[in-house]
């Protein structure tokens, strides 16, 4: 069944809608939250699991302590309040990805809590309240087999394979977050981002939203212009890309909003979002939280985090993103336009690394914000996953400063280097893209050129020296794009007799 | 009189996935109120200057370092599993009942 959408403007000019994001973010702990099995991606079925992990009778958990400390620091990046004591919590529930049938996490004592980010949107700053930042263990995956769709759906059975199954997971929730307006698809995707940006300033997690180790359920509920009640709210779950935020919130704001014109109501419940139409879908309505008989986890002792520790975790944390933003900002004399550009491209920590290999931070930001980003394009996809790494850009960008290549043969350089053709200077030789500076071979072309153009030719030597133009565009063509065009020009004027 | 209801037990039973038939209901109600009402009993000893205690121990703290250690093998793991395929565990559909 398709849903009927309300164009996003008409939604808009008769709701005002409010945002919740919860967001899970996978740890780069090396063992698991409970026990000791490793937690490498991409393991085959099975293979990283124990008796604790699988819950077989008898067996017991005990907290890791890098988990515990990465999330305090998770929460200080986060300008939460860190607890003086807490616990864990059994959040039951009857589901197969966790074979104990109830979840390890956090129920009313949460590590962190109340703290805040800040996040820049079409040049303001947007603070988002956060209400906690909690550490629990994550799930097993499940594989459904059968039916028409390959979703939990009509399948006929499911598989699966306990290798993620408690991994250390985060969760961080913001407190609701209403007067974002029209902009509320762009902050949510902002603070995504920007909450990716400190997990890897952190190095807590490697926040790979394609490999799942950062995940985002969105919450979206709409409430008639004016009004000060907030409406009903959908989780949309598991939204597996940044430019997905964006969507999932776009799309779910279309959604109610057509239900509510029509009088009908919104259901809370759970929906699913589907990155090949960027619609959202029904999934299973939501359990209350009182069903999932939350209760302080017997097996595992309270946390109480040593003060000391604590405010020495929050001296040794690094450089925040935004700090290092506008540092690099002053650094490299680039307008709050163009940052905004290159964040809003996902291609600040990208133009950064290519700084950090050589390159002139100008270049940098032109190749990445310019020809790379239109690839990106082009091809369906991020930068960051364009098949070039910032050390072949700062290459280029070297080859160019030295002479060897102009912009015309670096863009043919970048086109090999992403199409697997092998390293900058591998793509300069095999394709024999060089800047020709052998004066006896760039005047023979010269030559032709001009007989090849004699009316232009006679007009320069008339004086009319703009033609030469057409001229140093016949020389380039006719050395596909390797000559020097600036040296070119005056050879010609030379030839002509004609100075300027 | 019964405090626990009917319908909480039905409740309990669906999210516990157990078939209970209706004198079942009943029955449990009144067991489960018992047993509520046995656990009540602390609340009348309990007073402000005792805090609500979750564990035996007075223990805070315990963790273990961040390192790997073995696993099991896949043949281990799964070999008290019902059903197998691709090396997982094969489980029944999960939303039978509300796909």
């Amino acid at each position: 069944m398709t849903d009927t959408l309300m164009p996003y403007d008409e939604a808009l000019a008769q709701f005002e809608p409010v945002l919740g994001l919860e967001t899970h973010v996978e740890l780069g702990t090396v063992s698991k939250m409970f026990c000791g099995c490793p937690t490498a991606f991409g393991a085959p079925p099975n293979t990283h699991v124990c008796p604790v992990c699988l819950a077989l009778p008898g067996s017991l958990p005990t907290a890791n302590e890098m988990a515990i400390e990465s999330t305090i620091r998770i929460g200080l990046a986060l300008n939460c309040s860190i607890a003086g004591w807490c616990r864990f919590a059994r959040k039951n529930y009857f589901y197969p990805d966790m074979p104990k049938n109830y979840q390890i996490s956090q129920y009313d004592e949460p590590l962190c809590f109340d703290g805040y980010l800040d996040v820049e949107v079409d040049g303001r700053t947007v603070r988002i309240e956060i209400e906690r930042v909690h550490l629990e263990e994550d799930t097993g995956k499940s594989t459904h087999v059968g039916g028409a769709t390959g979703r939990i759906q009509g399948a006929d059975y499911s598989i699966v394979d306990y290798n993620r199954a408690g991994i250390p997971l985060v969760e961080i929730v913001t407190k609701p977050i209403p007067g974002t307006d029209r902009l509320a698809p762009e902050v949510a995707r902002a603070y995504a981002t920007e909450l990716r940006e400190v997990m890897r300033s952190l190095g807590v997690s490697d926040v790979r939203m394609e490999e799942g180790s950062m995940r985002c359920d969105v919450n979206v509920s709409l409430m008639p212009r004016g009004a000060t009640e907030w409406g009903t709210r959908t989780e949309t779950k598991n939204v597996n890309s940044l430019r997905s935020v964006e969507r999932s919130v776009r799309s779910e704001i279309e959604r109610q909003a057509a239900i509510l014109a029509d009088g009908g109501r919104i259901v809370q419940e759970t929906r699913h979002f589907h990155e090949d139409t960027g619609l959202t879908t029904s999934g299973r309505s939501k359990e209350e939280a009182q069903d999932y008989r939350y209760f302080p986890e017997p097996d595992l002792v309270p946390i109480e985090p040593d003060p000391e520790w604590v405010a020495r975790l929050k001296a040794e944390l690094p450089e925040l993103p935004s700090v290092r933003r506008r540092r690099l900002q002053a650094d490299w004399g680039v307008s709050d336009l163009d940052m905004a550009a290159m964040h809003n491209a996902d291609a600040f920590v990208l133009v950064e690394a290519t700084v950090a290999a050589g390159a002139p931070a100008a270049d940098a930001r032109k190749w990445w914000m310019g020809e790379l980003a239109r690839r990106a394009n082009e091809a369906g996809t991020t930068l960051a996953a364009l098949p070039i790494t910032p050390a072949q850009i700062a290459r280029v960008t070297e080859l160019v400063a030295s002479g060897a290549l102009n912009d015309k043969l670096a863009r043919q350089v970048l086109e090999g280097v992403l199409a697997g053709e092998g390293s900058p200077d591998d793509v300069v030789a095999a394709r024999g893209l060089q800047i020709v500076n052998d004066d006896g071979e760039l005047s023979a072309i010269i030559d032709q050129v001009i007989a090849a153009n004699a009316d232009a030719a006679d007009k320069i030597r008339g004086g009319k020296i703009a033609a030469v133009g057409a001229l140093v565009g016949g020389v380039m063509k006719a050395s596909r794009g390797k000559a020097d065009a600036g040296r070119a020009r005056q050879l010609i004027l030379d030839k002509l007799g004609v100075t300027e | 009189m019964s405090a626990i209801t009917r319908d909480e037990v039905a409740h309990l039973a669906r999210l516990s996935r157990l078939a209970l038939a209706d004198e079942e209901l009943d029955h449990f109600a009144a067991q489960l109120d018992q047993i509520v009402g046995a656990v009540a009993r602390v609340a009348e000893v309990a007073s402000a200057d005792i805090p609500p205690s979750s564990h035996a121990l007075p223990l805070t703290n315990v963790f273990r370092p961040d390192e790997v250690r073995p696993s099991l093998t896949p043949q281990q793991a799964l070999s008290g599993a019902p059903a197998v395929q691709d090396d997982r565990f094969r489980v029944p559909r999960i939303l039978g009942e509300e796909a």
